[in-house]
């Protein structure tokens, strides 16, 4: 249970690189998650399946450009200190 | 006199001042002496000031107040100094929004007995909401219901020194342990305030509760931690684990309590069943966070009592 912040750190770049490597049409909108099946309906409850898409996808627009560098910085911190 | 660097940071700023001018206005005459006698310039720096620019000045000899060319460079440098300082607090205020802190630090004694009496034993209290005043919610120290962050942060800082003594008592300790205690505990906070706010997005609440008050209820809990791990080591494992069953409960009816008029509709928070999938979403964040709390507890005390 020894957490320390980089580990958190280390943590959340892991996930987020997760979110970031799912395809827009060669995975997402296979399995019904793409963003032409988000526009439902347009009453006031998008649900939590349309904010779970809604959220993949700012991510993935969001973070691809700042993630190479976040990326880098973590693999030379990993190879210089372990 | 004795100055003695010894002392802890908060009464060293606190006794310096007053050694000072004590000193200066009885050695006033006296050539070699610790300080010199600053006593008309201490006074107008010290009103402003910390005690960094008079030392420095303190330190250095009682030549360098009678030539005014280094008479101007102190002026020039500490006006510098107070120029720095107004930049910094701009530059920080844009990161950490300062103003907004000071709202969760505005307790007094009164306030943070009541709340420590709600924390341990919320069954009798009526009223729940937190009262308004013109748009903005009141300050801490005028209703008890108003989440604040003083019991949060003590909490936390004791609960590390008490972790640290409880493992002192099992000879695990080292200083390097204490600061392990402080980064997981904060890791795991910071862990229950990033779920939580997803699962808000998520269910799409939309409520006022901000990541500071978030941040102030999930550090409501460390209060629980704290009675049990004392009474553990005071009491042994029973009374550990009778008092962290009290205070689990108690944390669970006062987050529901909080929470339920924050998260849910009107209409769901004064208990009349509300249909509808949105309000069932609504009842189950706010029972698994409530629920959460003591897992949290336990996990995080489990080790320091054996």
């Amino acid at each position: 249970m020894a957490f320390t912040l980089y580990s958190l750190i280390q943590a959340a770049i892991l996930c987020v690189n997760a979110v970031a490597v799912l395809h827009e049409e060669r995975f997402l909108s296979k399995i019904g998650w793409g963003v032409d099946q988000s526009v439902g309906g347009f009453g006031d409850e998008p649900g939590v399946k349309v904010q779970l898409m809604n959220l993949v996808r700012s991510v993935r627009t969001v973070m691809r450009v700042p993630l190479i560098a976040v990326n880098a910085v973590c693999i030379v911190l990993l190879l210089l200190f372990g | 006199m004795d100055y003695t660097p010894t002392q802890s940071g908060f009464r060293q700023r606190k006794l310096q001042p007053n050694m000072r001018q004590r000193n200066s206005s009885a050695d006033g005459l006296e050539g070699s002496q610790l300080f010199e006698d600053t006593s008309g310039a201490a006074h107008g720096l010290q009103t402003g000031n910390q005690q960094a620019g008079p030392q420095a000045a303190g330190f250095t000899g009682q030549s360098i107040l009678s030539d005014p060319m280094s008479n101007l460079a102190m002026a020039y440098g500490s006006s510098l100094a107070s120029q720095g300082r107004e930049m910094v607090d701009k530059n920080l205020d844009r990161f950490i929004p300062i103003s907004k802190m000071k709202y969760y630090f505005a307790v007094d004694t009164v306030y943070v007995g009541k709340k420590l009496g709600l924390l341990v034993f919320p069954y009798m209290h009526e009223n729940w909401e937190v009262r308004y005043q013109q748009d903005t919610p009141v300050a801490p120290r005028f209703d008890v219901n108003a989440p604040d962050l003083y019991i949060p942060a003590m909490g936390f800082i004791t609960y590390v020194l008490v972790a640290g003594l409880a493992l002192g008592t099992q000879n695990r300790f080292s200083p390097e342990l204490l600061g392990v205690q402080a980064s997981s505990a904060f890791v795991w906070l910071i862990m229950e305030v990033l779920a939580v706010l997803l699962s808000l997005y998520l269910v799409t609440a939309n409520t006022d509760l901000t990541t500071i008050d978030l941040l102030a209820f999930s550090g409501y809990k460390y209060v629980g931690m704290i009675i049990g791990v004392v009474a553990g080591l005071l009491f042994g494992r029973p009374a550990y684990y009778l008092s962290l069953l009290w205070c689990c409960a108690a944390i669970f009816v006062f987050m529901i309590r909080t929470l339920r008029l924050k998260l849910l509709s009107d209409a769901a928070a004064e208990g009349r069943l509300v249909r509808g999938t949105r309000n069932q979403l609504r009842m189950y964040l706010t029972m698994s966070i409530a629920a959460a709390q003591p897992i949290f507890m336990y996990w995080l005390t489990y080790h320091l009592i054996r």
